[in-house]
């Protein structure tokens, strides 16, 4: 299984990941290698094994419906890029 | 002072014989002195000596606990409240941690010291420690090769007396691998047996945190201040946490020693397997009985790791957008040249090309060829352990195919980076505790007997490493010029 140097863009754009256009090509070659290395697992019959998630399998755990986190707003914001009369600023979004 | 034990350490310490604020500064001397190791990405000199102060009124006040006053160093993936947490990215070179991991808060409540933050393959993405933003750590035993990684910085400044014990991280063998290279003694727990609240998040069902240390008796004394349920941790595991102390010295007849063939065919270095072999013949006089066994699925770990961890990076690492902490690009033209090139001036070339491998997995039309396929053999695999340890009580095995590598000398091959974690990778997939014991040296290079053992059995891994260190003095080794 290859990958080519579209298939890794469309790959980069739904990762919203900039990649820089020399290096699209090893990117292409390294993830093709890292495919032909999973192709191994196809010589393995897996029909009828539960797929395991997490090694505990264990449930989520519940706890009470009750306040535990304070507000930290100025705390955390203090170390953002960029914020102003307490929101995060980004480029503008609508017209 | 600096090749002591905890425990020796802690003695002086209360017989007045020094202080912790002497005991600090000769770290922090020795920081210094072998800065070139690169092995600490932050050194916090002015905290270290306030918390050494502290330490000396805590104990001078009778209410000490054993790493009360020790100079301690923890990986920069655990987050330190007021500290400079970077895990070795460009993406957090401006992070300051508003808040402390668990395990800093359990250290901190032991009243140990903290010299620093220690060097990281990038968001512990890496088995060599060049994938750093901070550039390579150098090996103490050889300057040439590597510590291994992810936790590089951590098993280099151990090796090398730069602290005396230190916190690594483990998603696919990144405590083992670099305690092995460096000669010195890691375990990895259970899975959810250590907190993982505060530490960054690679692979969330695989990363688990552990003690990294020159003995197996050392690192129980740190186990038993990291481990423990923690509400905050979803995937924390509610078990009462065992003394770690009072089996050390429990005697070994009897114990049953698997070894899988899997490990030890092609691909092992001979002389790597011979020293192995003296190792587990030292076993056998000490009363344990070995048989081989084996485990047919460990083969395809590698390929199963390298799509969940993948896939499970690229949904971790999304939160690194620009936008709430981390790096920014400067004038973004819209929001999406903002996360685009926040993520893509952010993040280096390993870590980007985990993320597309993962968003790759997990992209409509391949999720059932990859992500659940790999959950299946995910499933296989630890069926394979908790068969084999249904059978004997320990699997003992190589923690890595040969000593360490060059620098430079595979980051170019990123495939044949991932194949040097075939013993260490399938290990993270099933969950169990394992460990890495220094059983001897190849030409100057340490090698690491790889220890195994089932769900929760951490005081029994110590116990099989300490008594083994008791008749072997492998792992009090001091490379040359660190003495």
């Amino acid at each position: 299984m290859s990958l080519t140097a579209d298939d890794v863009k469309k790959i980069a754009y739904l990762a919203r990941l900039g990649i820089d256009s020399q290096d699209v090509e090893s990117y292409a070659k390294d993830l093709s290698g890292m495919l032909d290395l999973m192709t191994q697992m196809n010589d393995l019959d897996t029909d009828g094994v539960i797929p395991m998630a997490h090694p505990m399998d264990q449930m989520q755990r519940l706890r009470p419906d009750e306040v535990t986190e304070h507000d930290n707003r100025e705390k955390f914001q203090a170390i953002a890029p960029q914020v102003e009369a307490g929101l995060y600023l980004v480029p503008k979004v609508i017209e | 002072m600096h090749n002591k034990t905890i425990a020796d350490l802690a003695k002086g310490l209360r017989s007045g014989e020094f202080s912790s604020v002497e005991l600090t500064q000769s770290f922090l001397d020795r920081i210094k002195q072998h800065s070139s190791l690169n092995s600490y990405i932050t050194v916090t000199e002015d905290l270290a000596l306030q918390e050494a102060m502290a330490a000396d009124a805590r104990i001078a006040k009778g209410d000490a606990e054993l790493l009360t006053g020790i100079p301690i160093a923890q990986k920069d993936i655990f987050c330190t409240q007021g500290v400079k947490t970077t895990c070795g990215s460009k993406m957090l070179d401006n992070f300051i941690a508003p808040y402390d991991a668990t395990v800093i808060e359990k250290f901190n409540n032991a009243g140990a010291v903290m010299l620093g933050k220690l060097n990281m393959d990038e968001f512990a993405m890496g088995s060599s420690n060049e994938t750093s933003y901070y550039g390579a750590v150098k090996n103490p035993w050889d300057t040439n090769t590597v510590p291994g990684g992810s936790s590089g910085g951590s098993a280099a400044a151990v090796a090398a007396r730069l602290a005396v014990c230190a916190t690594g991280t483990d998603t696919g063998g990144s405590i083992r691998q670099p305690a092995a290279l460096c000669g010195i003694t890691g375990l990895k727990p259970t899975y959810g047996r250590v907190s993982r609240y505060g530490m960054i998040a690679y692979a969330s069902s695989l990363d688990q945190g552990g003690p990294m240390a020159r003995s197996a008796e050392d690192a129980a004394i740190m186990l038993q201040t990291m481990a423990g349920f923690d509400e905050k941790d979803s995937t924390s595991v509610d078990q009462p946490v065992p003394d770690y102390l009072a089996g050390l010295n429990n005697n070994l007849d009897g114990l049953k020693i698997g070894l899988p063939k899997e490990f030890f065919g092609e691909g092992l270095n001979s002389d790597v397997a011979a020293t192995l072999d003296a190792a587990i013949n030292e076993y056998r006089k000490l009363g344990a009985e070995v048989k081989e066994i084996s485990m047919p699925n460990l083969k395809l770990a590698i390929p199963a790791y390298y799509v969940i961890a993948p896939a499970e990076c690229s949904a971790n690492l999304s939160r690194f957008d620009g936008v709430r902490y981390g790096y920014r690009c400067e004038n973004p033209a819209d929001l999406t040249d903002l996360y685009t090139r926040s993520r893509g001036e952010g993040f280096g070339k390993e870590v980007k090309r985990r993320i597309l491998m993962g968003t790759y997995a997990l992209s409509a039309g391949y999720y059932d060829a990859y992500y659940i396929k790999a959950q299946k053999i995910r499933r296989l695999i630890s069926e394979d352990f908790k068969n084999a340890l249904a059978e004997v009580d320990v699997i003992m095995g190589p923690v890595t195919p040969s000593t360490a590598f060059g620098i430079g000398e595979k980051i170019g091959n990123p495939i044949e980076m991932y194949l040097s974690d075939i013993y260490t990778i399938a290990i993270n997939l099933a969950g169990v505790p394992a460990m890495s014991v220094p059983a001897g040296f190849v030409d100057g290079k340490p090698v690491g007997l790889q220890v195994i053992g089932n769900y929760f059995a951490e005081d029994r891994l110590l116990n099989i490493a300490h008594r083994y260190q008791q008749v072997t003095d492998w792992h009090q080794q001091t490379p040359k010029g660190f003495e």
